[in-house]
């Protein structure tokens, strides 16, 4: 199989990776779908372009810097009024280490 | 003439003259929304009460005689992916459904300094990803000059609600096309700026390298104003540029001008379309300029660039949708499951579609071969725009290839994604492009010529814009209840 061909279990492993659950029934779909843009994109992997320097940003990146000065923040309570649980300040989630 | 027909400079004027009260303004337009909307589908939100409030308060201002600004009155759609502090923000997207920002976007604090009145937070393909408005998780925008037919997209929503004489004014923002693409479906004005040149501070990322804010309008001369309202520096956005623009003696006319033909932007354009670009080759020369073919080869490329770039960009930047600090949760047994279940319900179909092409792309083993190759090609059509801008001071093509489909017809998302091919390579670029409204191709549906110049040349952009403005025919106007399949005014 070339590599624009991205298998049913190869879907559901990216799904993973990315943190989305999907059925089988998507998974098929997505394989297709997602196989046919990759085999879309094999134009520009046919290209010779060793030594062409890759652009990462229209604009050159720099640092920005600024003085340290303390500004005006976000306020605590408004920011985690918009939580879906939020306890003493802090983000309340479900156990994220098992136990023992 | 209907306050609404009035372009959003003639109706700041009447309102700082004392012809027409702001509120006059905010009412015959809230008038539209509600007649017309419900067919049209333009809004998430429609900010009735802070609008008639804001309203009142220009209204006192000006009668204390106080100094309003340039846009003191004129109402503006806003498409539902900036923040405004305390309104529900959505990005189209079930996963934010509830969610106040507890900040405004610096966009939205200008047009607001400006006394522009936002007047409600328009619909999108969720998260901007789409070209038909068909992606909102909520409900799809139809197309005010034929209802059955899309939008365009991303910011359809913005689109339409100009085009229905909701708004004489919007914002939206362009990653691959997502302004020019609806302005041209919809028969009006929409620009995408130079790369930076308009801070993203609160415009919720898609693919950040790409994301640009910009107006529409159903004027040029509305969009140079808006345009010149929200271009500057914001310490807020590390990649703002700290240059402006400046709106005036954009009439000066492109006689003399060198203007090119893309070629490669020429493959698969519609019969209508094509006359629609002869006629508007025509328009400038008379006018003129000198108009040539000129090829830009690497723009070819660009489709297949953008769908690696674009969603590998997304994949990393949705990331941050987690159902942990706002928006939905799904909880599960553990933190990974509550992850799973929450971006499985929160995300529609194209999202989920782009992350996972985005995280393919990025994975060990097709780094180089796709994300670095597609890095590559965007110096080559950085490359091949700069030598073409040696010759020539502005090059256009169609916007679309085609005119606004209908709905359902591009259910197969390749299909969906070749309706940015010739906006796609100046968001690769950083470079600047807009689409003008020029008469009607297939079927009556409006037809949009696009406009490309070099990085900030807003201004030579803006001359070759009003120039065809100035030529063309009259746009199309909505005729409520009349457009095939709308069933009738509601």
């Amino acid at each position: 199989m070339s590599s624009d061909q991205i298998s049913r279990d190869e879907t559901l492993h990216i799904a993973h990776l990315a943190r989305l659950a999907i059925t089988d029934e998507e998974a098929e779909l997505y394989s297709r779908q997602l196989s046919a843009v990759l085999a879309h994109a094999r134009d520009i992997g046919a290209l010779d372009i060793a030594g062409v320097e890759p652009t990462m940003h229209a604009v050159s990146m720099r640092n920005v810097m600024r003085e340290d000065v303390v500004t005006e923040s976000l306020d605590r309570e408004e920011v985690l009024g918009s939580a879906p649980s939020s306890e003493a300040g802090m983000f309340v989630v479900p156990r994220i280490v098992g136990e023992e | 003439m209907a306050i609404v027909d009035m372009t959003a400079l003639e109706m700041a004027a009447a309102v700082r003259s004392g012809d027409l009260s702001a509120a006059e303004v905010v009412e015959a337009h809230l008038g539209e929304i509600s007649a017309h909307d419900r067919e049209v589908g333009a809004f998430l939100i429609v900010l009735e009460e802070e609008a008639r409030r804001r309203a009142r308060s220009i209204d006192e201002a000006i009668a204390r005689g106080e100094e309003v600004g340039p846009l003191a009155g004129v109402p503006i759609a806003v498409k539902d992916n900036m923040a405004l502090r305390g309104v529900e923000t959505t990005c189209a997207s079930r996963i934010l459904e509830g969610w106040r920002p507890p900040y405004t976007a610096t966009v939205l604090q200008r047009v607001q300094a400006a006394g522009a009145i936002i007047i409600g937070k328009t619909n999108l393909d969720e998260f901007a990803m789409g070209s038909s408005t068909e992606n909102s998780g909520f409900f799809p925008t139809r197309n005010p000059v034929d209802l059955s037919r899309v939008p365009g997209g991303s910011s359809g929503g913005s689109a339409a609600a100009v085009a229905a004489r909701f708004a004489p004014l919007a914002l939206g923002s362009d990653t691959g096309g997502s302004i020019r693409q609806p302005a041209s479906l919809c028969g009006v004005v929409g620009a995408k700026p130079t790369y930076g040149l308009v801070s993203r501070y609160g415009l919720i990322a898609f693919a950040s390298s790409l994301d640009q804010i910009g107006p529409f309008a159903r004027s040029v001369e509305d969009a140079a104003a808006l345009l010149s309202v929200i271009a500057s520096h914001d310490p807020m956005d590390s990649t703002s540029l700290g240059a402006g623009f400046d709106a005036t003696g954009l009439g000066a006319g492109v006689e003399g001008m060198r203007i090119g033909v893309v070629e490669e932007m020429l493959d698969g354009v519609s019969p209508g379309v094509a006359s629609v670009l002869d006629a508007a080759i025509s328009a400038l020369e008379a006018a003129g300029a000198t108009v040539e073919k000129v090829s830009v080869p690497a723009a070819r490329y660009g489709l297949s660039a953008y769908y690696l770039i674009a969603p590998a960009e997304a994949s990393s930047n949705l990331a941050r949708f987690d159902g942990v600090r706002y928006g939905l949760r799904v909880e599960g047994e553990d933190i990974t499951e509550t992850y799973l279940r929450t971006r499985e319900k929160g995300f529609g179909a194209e999202v989920k579609r782009r992350i996972m092409l985005g995280t393919y792309a990025l994975s060990a083993g097709y780094y180089d071969a796709l994300y670095g190759k597609a890095q590559q090609v965007r110096t080559l059509i950085a490359r091949d725009f700069a030598s073409a801008y040696q010759r020539f001071d502005a090059l256009i093509s169609p916007t679309s290839p085609t005119v606004a489909f209908r709905f359902g017809e591009r259910s197969d998302p390749l299909s969906m994604y070749m309706s940015d091919v010739c906006t796609i390579p100046s968001n690769l670029a950083g470079h600047p492009g807009m689409s003008v409204p020029f008469g009607q191709a297939e079927e009556g549906m409006p037809a949009g010529i696009q406009v490309l110049a070099p990085a900030l040349g807003e201004g030579v952009m803006f001359k070759v814009a009003m120039a065809l403005e100035a030529a063309a025919s009259k746009a199309a106007v909505p005729e409520w209840g009349k457009a095939a399949g709308a069933g009738g005014a509601a």
